[in-house]
């Protein structure tokens, strides 16, 4: 229900896999929204990791269910944030914290996994040790190629840039480094002439 | 022979122009009348005389006012030039590079003084004229590739070679046709060509990266690859397409010969010796249809090759909307006549236009 499956794309497109639970002293989970339901489903496979798991969740607009029933898998530590942005400097500490072989398993938006992602990268964990899994939203993090500004939770083509206004529309090339999409102004060779924004994969 | 350097812009009045000596050499790009991709790479050791080719990194007749672009690029943002924090010991090797290319091919106009690690470097064009310690940051204004690419024409990309992949890791960008360095930087060889059309599928890059990972210390080589651009702009950048992008519109049957430019990107890659990186200088040439047509055989294979070229390459190289005016210009320069081999001008061999 919370699943999609992204149409083929470039090269530079980020693919998300399934969870799997995997052998580790530590498991580091990162998730928001309908992520969390990734994480029961990991949690299902494999009851035990849970006892070395901490949990960092960012339940948006998902409501109190999914919290309760992470809490309910027996995660050793469950850490509720308001937001991304607020879980940041506690997500610096727990990565600056893992132990070699550390399992770092990232499920929820784009946005999310692709920030996680680059914070897991810099704190030196192995791609390989990284899972990600796509659960809810199909919202993309978008940077304005113009004024740089960052636009979060994007849902159609064209939209705003929510920094200089330019209309904008969504490439599918992908920094991992920004853990954003493109965004190019629309009408810059026809100037006012903004297609009706579709929503994305429609 | 001595270069009289133009005074020139490529923004706002575009002064910029070519002598009849930069139309003779200009790299044309076509070795025949079609055009598709390949990894047409062959090592770069010098070309005929005069030619563009010939020198290890050409100086012509635009460089001082193109540094001047540059410097404007730059001070409007500094983004355009970025190098990742393990890139600086490649930055010195393309420093050493640039330095001592230019004094031993240009000795009239560089000089590259080596006492151990004491370097005076002068740079006679842009009266620069500065002393400083090999491989010490604190001893030049500019970390060293920022510094030195801010004497060389073109663009530079600087790739990290490691698991088997080149990755962008710095690179000096303010001649780029139309891609953006600040997204891109970080990203492997096959995720910054990710918006390429078709040529994933036909496994171009797969070989190119093949052929790249194995270029060696002193062996490099180049290709041209080509666009089309309105108005003489060097700085046909994402980050300002909402300014040019309209430019495309101004084109029209009475100045398409003067506005409309083939732009043509002399491709090199060398492999640098201490840290193993490999540098791309991307440098970018010019000329207005008007000055292209003066040479009889590329009129009438430019025409060809526009005509011919799939609907998906003309959309990505940008100039789709243009292309039926384009072809109505370049139609006048092509009476059908057979056009030899290869891309040089022939000027003597070639028949004149019968039209």
């Amino acid at each position: 229900m919370s699943r999609f499956t992204f149409p083929p794309s470039i090269p530079s497109r980020p693919v998300y896999g399934t969870l799997a639970p995997r052998e580790a002293a530590q498991h580091l989970m990162v998730a928001d929204a309908e992520g969390a339901e990734a994480l029961l489903d990991l949690a299902a496979a494999a009851p035990e990791i849970m006892a070395k798991a901490h949990v960092i969740y960012i339940p948006r607009n998902a409501g109190e269910a999914l919290v309760e029933k992470l809490r309910a898998t027996g995660p050793d530590i469950l850490h509720v944030s308001p937001s991304y942005l607020a879980s940041v400097p506690r997500l610096r500490r727990v990565l600056s914290d893992t132990v070699m072989g550390a399992q770092v398993y990232l499920a929820g938006t784009e946005g999310l996994i692709g920030q996680a992602m680059n914070e897991a990268l810099q704190a030196g964990i192995p791609l390989a040790a990284i899972q990600t899994e796509h659960r809810g939203s199909v919202a993309r993090r978008v940077q304005c190629v113009h004024c740089k500004g960052i636009t979060e939770d994007v849902m159609t083509d064209p939209f705003v840039c929510s920094h200089c206004g330019l209309n904008l529309f969504v490439r599918d090339h992908y920094s991992r480094r920004l853990a954003a999409f493109q965004g190019v102004c629309i009408d810059a060779e026809d100037p006012g002439e903004v297609p009706e924004p579709v929503e994305l994969y429609k | 022979m001595t270069i009289q350097f133009n005074d020139e812009t490529f923004r706002d009045d575009y002064t910029f122009r070519n002598s009849d000596w930069a139309i003779k050499r200009f790299p044309f790009p076509f070795h025949e009348d079609s055009y598709m991709y390949s990894v047409n790479m062959e090592q770069h050791r010098g070309g005929p005389e005069g030619s563009v080719f010939e020198k290890r990194f050409d100086v012509d007749e635009h460089y001082i006012s193109e540094m001047r672009d540059r410097a404007i690029v730059l001070a409007e943002d500094p983004l355009r030039c970025q190098s990742l924090p393990h890139m600086t010991l490649a930055g010195w090797d393309l420093l050493e590079l640039i330095m001592v290319s230019k004094s031993e091919d240009y000795p009239d106009l560089f000089e590259l003084h080596r006492n151990g690690d004491k370097w005076r470097w002068i740079n006679k064009p842009l009266g620069i004229d500065d002393t400083f310690t090999f491989m010490d940051d604190a001893s030049l204004p500019y970390g060293p590739m920022e510094y030195i690419t801010r004497q060389a024409q073109g663009d530079f990309a600087v790739l990290d070679q490691r698991e088997n992949n080149l990755w962008m890791d710095a690179g000096m960008v303010t001649t780029q046709a139309d891609w953006s360095l600040d997204f891109d930087i970080g990203m492997n060889f096959f995720e910054w060509h990710a918006p390429v059309p078709r040529a994933h599928e036909m496994g171009v890059f797969k070989r190119a990266l093949k052929f790249l990972l194995n270029i060696q210390q002193g062996s490099p080589a180049r290709r041209l690859n080509w666009t089309m651009t309105v108005n003489p702009l060097l700085d046909t950048s994402p980050e300002n397409y909402h300014k040019w992008g309209v430019q495309k519109t101004s084109l029209m049957p009475e100045n398409i010969g003067r506005k409309q430019h083939l732009r043509v990107e002399l491709q090199t890659f060398y492999r640098l010796p201490r840290s193993n990186a490999l540098v791309f200088p991307i440098r970018c040439y010019l000329i207005a249809l008007d000055d292209l047509v003066t040479v009889p055989k590329w009129g009438r294979r430019l025409h060809r090759v526009i005509r011919d070229l799939p609907e998906d390459l003309a959309t990505y190289k940008g100039f789709i909307r243009n292309r039926p005016m384009i072809l109505d210009y370049l139609s006048q320069y092509d009476d059908g006549k057979p056009t030899s081999p290869g891309i040089w001008p022939d000027l003597e061999t070639e028949p004149p236009l019968e039209k």
